[in-house]
């Protein structure tokens, strides 16, 4: 191999990207010229192209027409289904997953982004920040896409102008402040004319940043590779005959090396890693991706479905996740029916407990539904028949993702990341075994609680209480007036006839929390019990005001979480440390002055201002006012 | 950590591996189709390496048209018998003999739209569940939508707009009885991956892919072998030409190039500048240009 074809491939590496945008935004055009520019396109197809350009009556060569694939898309003009198209420099190979923009297919988008290592977002420079971009960075988001480049395209039609370009920047960046994108990229560009995409464009000199091509060639792959966390979904069993068992499957992340420790999942079985073997020889470590066969000292119990791991660092198991699922069939989800999940090489039945809300992916609000249709993303809580072992899918994509099959259609009906198990009251036997010394079987976190739907639904209590059930939090410092507004808030609700119930800190802290104290642990663990009491009272039907000063955005947030959006106000009452400390309600102040109380949230403990709250409260509103106000928040939700 | 980097083709290579085994855990029955092409000699050294140190477990699958370049056929004996694997061959001319179809006639006659009949007829009859294929979504623009896992209905037809979405590396390939799956384990190599992957695991191929003399006939632009079922006709002439095919399917209808790349690593200089695809050659494609589309939803390989 001594030309410089054939020593090429073993400098290259590999990324996969998704391609995201709407019928207009020059998608296809986008990629018809990466194809292009690159030459990676050939005579016959160009060819093809300009002959199908003329019939279709266009005068110019349409590169559009080169990635769309399927007759009916060329009839509709649109692409319907995600394609995969390949190029490569003589750094990289590319991957692409194109997926179509419009709002029907988050179906598609959700399946390209669920293996690209980084996404691109078009705009279009005319018409600005669209509701699809959004959504576009939405599902990057979900799906732990790390790198985000958002190509500002057609600079050509809005005369290459700087301050257009500045602005999307601006807004799109904003935006991107409330999801989990680490890493984005922004380049200004004309797909149709080539600027900015392989060559870089004459015609925006004010643009200092690299093409696109530059950048996917040099964007940082293997980030989402999880290397820390041994996982081994085992495939097949490999038994050639007596003298050889070994166990078949890809690495899922993490590495191994002979000798270490290892114990299989179920069962909890330890034994040693004898040999990792390859047709090419045995390895003296694997890694994340590698497809290997894994020989051990002892002759285990171990069959596909299960999962190695090492002895010291284990996923996850429960029975109970809380995921967020993307429904993809036209039947809807029915909460409560049988389906199979198909999680790493195994497969269980599964119950789909609760549907806590779905989250538009336009405007990013969780609204309240009874079930979840074609395209929808809800959070879910799930059930299995048998316990998962898994990590969290933010922390690991192949041991956190999942799909759903409808077991009488045999179709993929549904995808879900997990996002923790769901926490449930530990019996005593489970506590126990949590406690166990090393060396037993494999500690069982899962204590196997059954769940049971609430007997009443919802809906039947709120029709007869005659009003919804809603939840108000309201935050701030402490002497800042929230129990104070809160009371007087239930005292109006309680006239006009709604049912209501009130939570405070001094009430819960004698009796649900008085096992905690004031340490930002302490602190998280007292918000989250609250959230759950406020979650048992508004399945009841009632109208919940809580009172907390709730310090920590984190926590805040965490409870927001359990309710749609439209059942749930957050108050900020916004008082500031001085009026507070004159008021001082309890005397906590006076005593934090002679150094009797200490970490007081605002004073030498921080407490994050809310950014979110639908009412906020200021010192100049007396308490009638401020009431008056969350009340008319809450006719308006 | 460059300890922990991977090339292209390692990446391609472990994916494929990971699809392979799939199958042979989730079918009863699969086969690996072949065809005596590079793509489906790599997918045999792939399932070689999936399963090593076992055998690999399940046969080989190859439909045979007749009309085999006779370099095709010893060369796939000699595969099978070196690696000890099964071979299972469905005539496309039992189906002839049968009357399931009937054979085009004059010069242009091919037997390559008859294979579709060939293939369904070997998978019913050994009851395969899952076929393995050498399909390449770099291939034709149809193709750049199939998925790992294709579903089948039990006529064998293939419905592009129901297809089940494949997320992470999860291949669901749950199916009701008659049913069976296509699965192409090397869906995203493109040609050049092919190549580089033969050069660097050594794998050894047909002659016919190397520069080589031959008698040819040059019809509609595409350069056929001169064979006992492919001969001049009035206003043709036989050629004497240093050529290499580029694909190798039916000899009546797989197009030779010019060329005198002679080794692995000519012919990754010749593809790397080539300025025209390998399907660009089959005079099959030309017909439409969805007639690719067309084959598979009637359950074209």
């Amino acid at each position: 191999m001594s030309t410089d074809a054939g020593t090429m491939h073993r400098e290259m590496d590999l990324l996969r990207f998704t391609t995201a945008g709407s019928v207009d935004d020059g998608k296809s055009t986008l990629i018809g010229r990466m194809l292009y520019d690159t030459k990676s396109i050939f005579e016959d197809q160009l060819e093809a192209v300009e002959r199908a350009s003329r019939t279709h009556g266009e005068e110019e060569t349409n590169l559009a027409l080169l990635t769309d694939g399927l007759r009916a898309e060329r009839e509709q003009k649109i692409t319907i289904d995600v394609a995969y198209r390949y190029f490569a420099t003589p750094k990289r190979k590319f991957i692409i997953a194109d997926t179509p923009g419009h709002v029907q297919y988050t179906r598609n988008m959700v399946t390209g982004a669920s293996t690209a290592e980084l996404a691109i977002i078009l705009i279009d420079a005319r018409k600005g920040v669209q509701t699809q971009s959004k959504r576009h960075g939405f599902i990057a988001s979900l799906l732990g896409i790390p790198h985000v480049v958002v190509a500002v395209n057609k600079m050509d039609l809005v005369d290459w102008r700087e301050d257009t370009y500045e602005e999307i920047v601006a807004e799109y960046r904003e935006f991107c402040e409330k999801l989990d994108v680490t890493d984005l990229t922004f380049i200004p560009m004309s797909a149709l004319k080539g600027d900015n995409v392989v060559d870089e464009s004459e015609n925006m000199p004010w643009y200092h940043g690299s093409t696109l091509l530059h950048h996917l060639e040099n964007v940082n792959v293997g980030t989402s590779r999880n290397l820390r966390d041994f996982r081994f979904p085992v495939q097949t069993v490999i038994r050639p005959d007596q003298s050889f068992r070994g166990f078949a499957g890809r690495v899922a992340s993490g590495t191994i090396t002979p000798g270490e420790e290892i114990l299989v999942l179920p069962g909890g079985t330890r034994t040693q890693v004898r040999t990792i073997e390859t047709f090419d020889g045995p390895l003296k470590e694997a890694s994340a991706g590698d497809s290997i066969v894994i020989t051990t000292e002892d002759e285990v119990d171990c069959s596909r479905g299960d999962t190695i791991v090492r002895v010291n660092n284990l996923p996850t198991s429960a029975t109970k996740v809380d995921a967020i699922l993307c429904w993809m069939s036209d039947t809807p989800l029915e909460v409560g029916r049988e389906y199979l999940l198909m999680h790493g090489t195994s497969e269980r039945k599964i119950v789909i407990d609760n549907l806590n809300y779905r989250i538009n992916v336009d405007t990013l609000h969780r609204e309240d539904v009874e079930q979840l249709g074609l395209n929808d993303i809800g959070r879910v809580q799930i059930e299995a028949a048998q316990p998962l072992h898994f990590d969290p899918y933010q922390n690991n994509r192949h041991t956190g993702g999942f799909v759903i099959i409808d077991p009488r259609t045999n179709v993929t009906v549904g995808a879900g990341m997990i996002r923790s198990e769901v926490r449930e009251a530990p019996r005593p036997e489970a506590a126990e075994l949590v406690g166990q010394a090393d060396g037993g079987p494999a500690r069982e976190k899962s204590p196997n609680v059954v769940w049971e739907p609430w007997n009443i639904p919802r809906a039947e209590r709120e029709k007869r209480h005659g009003h919804p059930a809603k939840v108000v939090w309201f935050t701030g410092i402490s002497g800042a007036g929230k129990s104070t507004i809160a009371r007087e808030l239930e005292k109006q609700l309680w006239e006009a006839g709604k049912q209501t119930v009130i939570l405070d800190g001094d009430q819960v802290r004698h009796g649900l929390c008085g096992d905690l104290g004031f340490s930002p642990e302490d602190r998280s663990e007292n918000i989250r019990r609250v959230g759950e009491v406020a979650r048992l009272f508004y399945e009841a039907g009632f109208i919940v005001l809580c009172a907390f000063v709730s310090p920590y955005r984190k926590d805040r947030q965490r409870v927001r979480e359990l309710f749609p959006d439209e059942n749930f106000v957050e108050v900020f009452v916004d008082v500031d440390a001085e009026t507070a400390r004159q008021r001082d309600p309890k005397g906590l102040y006076a005593r934090h002055a002679t150094g009797r109380v200490t970490g007081l949230p605002g004073l030498d403990a921080p407490y994050e201002a809310a950014r979110d709250a639908e009412v906020r409260i200021t010192r100049a509103q007396s308490v009638e006012d401020a009431a008056r106000s969350v009340l008319a928040s809450l006719d308006a939700v | 950590m460059t300890h922990y980097h991977k090339t292209h083709l390692d990446q391609l290579e472990s994916e494929a591996i990971y699809i392979m085994r799939e199958v042979a855990a989730q079918f009863e029955r699969p086969v690996l189709l072949f065809s005596g092409g590079k793509d489906s000699i790599t997918m045999v050294h792939l399932a070689r390496k999936a399963f090593h140190p076992a055998r690999i477990p399940f046969p080989l699958m190859h439909v045979d048209t007749g009309h085999n370049f006779p370099e095709t056929i010893e060369f796939r004996d000699r595969l099978v018998e070196s690696i000890d694997a099964d071979l299972l061959v469905s005539h496309v001319q039992d189906a002839i003999d049968a009357g399931r179809v009937v054979e085009e006639t004059g010069p242009h006659a091919s037997r390559n739209g008859l294979q579709t009949v060939a293939l369904l007829d070997g998978l019913k009859e050994h009851r395969v569940d899952a076929a393995l294929g050498g399909g390449r979504r770099d291939e034709e623009k149809a193709r750049a939508k199939e998925r790992f896992f294709s579903h089948r209905d039990r006529f064998g037809q293939w419905d592009p707009k129901n297809q089940r979405p494949e997320l992470w590396n999860l291949f669901n390939g749950r199916k009701a009885p008659g049913e069976h799956f296509r699965v192409f384990p090397i869906s995203n190599w493109t040609e050049m991956d092919v190549w580089q992957y033969v050069a660097r695991e050594k794998i050894e191929l047909p002659s016919l892919y190397f520069a080589h003399e031959r008698n040819v006939v040059v019809r509609d632009g595409v350069t056929l072998a001169e064979t006992d079922f492919l001969y001049p006709v009035e206003g043709e002439e036989s050629e004497r030409k240093v050529v290499r095919f580029r694909t190798i399917g039916d000899a009546t209808c797989t197009g030779a190039i010019a060329s005198d790349a002679a080794s692995v690593e000519d012919i990754i200089a010749e593809v790397a500048a080539a300025r025209e695809t390998e399907r660009g050659q089959r005079s099959d494609d030309k017909r439409s240009e969805a007639a690719m589309e067309d084959r598979k939803r009637q359950g074209y390989f």
